[in-house]
């Protein structure tokens, strides 16, 4: 690893300060960013620990909502019992990732803000334009099994590799930043990450030296809710596929609906379309079908990524059966 | 640690490089003070600076759960945190669950049932398995729980949740019957 600096943030304001100085990174559980600087992908000049600001409660809001801490930790946010009766495709979303020691340390800022697992962005011999920008793309003809079927373009195909910002896509989370000059702003999860296009190394909205101080769930919406992820291995591995969903039928109908899925692209995939399909149609395989079409209508395979296409419209296939059949 | 040591802030890069910071924390009940390089894993300040060499280095990524070791009581990946990160903090390592002449529950249970065969995942999944069941005390789901009964916060430990809140501990032995049988057999309280 690469020799930096370490300073302990006190209060959030300060943690902006400090990082605003070039090279500087923040560190929350560390549990990604320290994975990266062992293998001199990330290289930090400077780190500011930002994991012991009072950033860790989960509030109740008045609307009905919830606002999760930034430093609150996968582990407490998956537990809390209002998460598991108001939002349970969050605490599904949150268990169904990483292990019990890793959600321990995994903190609600550094989950959003987890790089991707692409093989190739971890091997440092390998051409990557998100590590060296204008170095190409190795995975494009490469083994791309577990890379983006939707979103992705000619520089990069890398998919985002977090189940509970899945979740949070479906629930409409909003974002809160803190920039460096102690501005605050929201950002709808929506908004939140780019799509690869020519700049692939850029991932978010964030701007340099912005801190994430909260997440905003909105009053839960109606219907019922489901995290589903199809994997390679039962337990402590990324998704292949999943699908965040919620949904709400009445007298055989469908008359609420959010879709969003995991491991399809650079972020967590909403699919107004799908949802278009559902409302106002009946609860049946048919429907689910007709929706799931539309949500992988302009999926693209690259070879090896070619399952993914099927195994998406499946796996949303199931989810939604198994909301409708529960409710 | 002092926040003149800790705020370095300011100072040039070259003035900072290779500048060693001071800390203070507790291991298995015990007050530790360390000068380390900032770069130093938990793990490593515990293995080659502490001498506490029973938590095992397995592959330095947070992919195999042989560092686990507990700090206030949580069970964590010990390579995949800095030692200047835990100033203050409580950390109970393998050595400090247990000695050979007085051990653990768990320690015991896993000799008793042979839940291990070469024993280089043994501390991180004893340790682990330590966290996990006071989590279980404490009513967190998993991923094996029941919809209905993560929300009623209601926890039967079967041997597919012991499983599943085991599985970031991984025994390249396969010991896994022995270890579900050793931690079930704590669980339900009949090795103490
Ligand atoms: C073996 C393994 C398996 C895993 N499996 C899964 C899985 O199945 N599903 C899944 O979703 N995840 C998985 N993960 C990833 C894990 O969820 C992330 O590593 C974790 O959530 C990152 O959180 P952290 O607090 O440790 O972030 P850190 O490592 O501390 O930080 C990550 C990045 O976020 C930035 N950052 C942190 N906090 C903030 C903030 N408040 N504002 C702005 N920037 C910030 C940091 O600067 C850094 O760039 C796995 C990880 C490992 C090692
Ligand atoms: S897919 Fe993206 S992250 Fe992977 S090698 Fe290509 S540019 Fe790099
Ligand atoms: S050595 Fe820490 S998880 Fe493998
Ligand atoms: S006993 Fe050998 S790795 Fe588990």
């Amino acid at each position: 690893m690469r020799a930096f600096t370490y300073e302990r943030a006190t209060d959030a304001r300060a943690a902006v300060a400090a990082v605003s100085e070039p090279g500087a990174k923040f560190i929350s559980g560390g549990t990604n960013l320290l994975d990266l600087m062992k293998l001199d992908i990330e290289q930090p000049s400077h780190l500011v620990d930002i994991s012991r600001l009072p950033l860790r409660n989960i509030e109740d809001l008045r609307d009905g909502g919830l606002r999760i801490g930034a430093q609150a930790a996968n582990s407490d946010v998956a537990a809390d019992a209002r998460v598991r009766t108001r939002y349970p495709v969050l605490s599904q979303a949150l268990l169904s990732g990483a292990s019990g020691q890793l959600r321990n340390k995994a903190s609600t800022g550094g989950n959003l803000m987890q790089r991707t697992r692409c093989p190739y962005f971890y091997d440092t011999a390998a051409a990557c334009n998100k590590r060296r920008p204008g170095a190409g793309c190795a995975a494009i003809g490469g083994f791309n099994r577990i890379h983006a079927i939707l979103g992705a373009g000619d520089s990069c195909i890398a998919t985002h590799p977090s189940d509970m910002a899945v979740a949070m896509t479906a629930l409409g989370a909003r974002i809160t930043l803190l920039d460096t000059d102690q501005s605050v702003r929201h950002v709808d999860i929506a908004d939140f990450y780019r799509l690869p296009g020519d700049t692939p190394h850029r991932e978010t909205v964030l701007r340099p030296g912005e801190m994430i101080t909260d997440v905003v769930l909105p009053p839960p919406p109606p219907g019922r809710q489901l995290y589903r992820k199809v994997r390679d291995r039962a337990s402590y591995e990324f998704a292949l596929v999943s699908v965040a969903s919620v949904l709400s039928v009445k007298q055989d109908t469908v008359r609420a609906a959010r879709v969003a899925f995991g491991g399809v692209a650079a972020k967590p995939w909403r699919s107004v379309e799908a949802e278009a399909a559902l409302i106002g149609r009946p609860a049946t395989m048919a429907t689910y079908r007709d929706a799931a079409r539309a949500a992988l209508r302009n999926a693209i395979g690259r070879g090896h990524n070619d399952f993914k296409i099927e195994l998406a419209e499946r796996t949303l296939c199931r989810t939604l059966a198994h909301l409708a059949a529960a409710s | 640690m002092s926040d003149s040591v800790m705020r370095t802030a300011g100072r040039s890069p070259d003035e900072r490089a290779g500048r060693l910071s001071e800390i203070e924390l507790s291991v298995n009940g015990r007050v530790r003070r360390l000068a380390v390089d900032p770069r130093t894993t938990l793990l490593d300040a515990l293995r080659e600076r502490l001498g506490l060499t029973g938590t095992k280095k397995g592959c330095d990524h947070g992919q195999c759960g042989a560092c686990t070791v507990l700090v206030d009581g949580r069970r964590i990946n010990s390579c995949l945190t800095l030692a200047v990160m835990h100033e203050g903090d409580e950390v109970v390592t393998i050595e400090g669950l247990g000695a050979p002449d007085d051990l653990h529950p768990m320690q015991r249970a896993f000799v008793e049932r042979d839940g291990f065969q070469c024993g280089y995942c043994t501390p991180g999944q004893i340790c682990s398995a330590v966290g996990m069941l006071s989590e279980v005390a404490a009513g967190w789901p998993s991923h094996a729980t029941a919809a209905a009964d993560a929300v009623a916060q209601r926890i039967a430990l079967t041997d597919e949740e012991i499983r599943e809140r085991l599985s970031g501990n991984i025994c390249r032995c396969a010991a896994y019957p022995h270890i579900v049988a050793a931690v079930r057999s704590v669980a339900e309280g009949d090795a103490g």
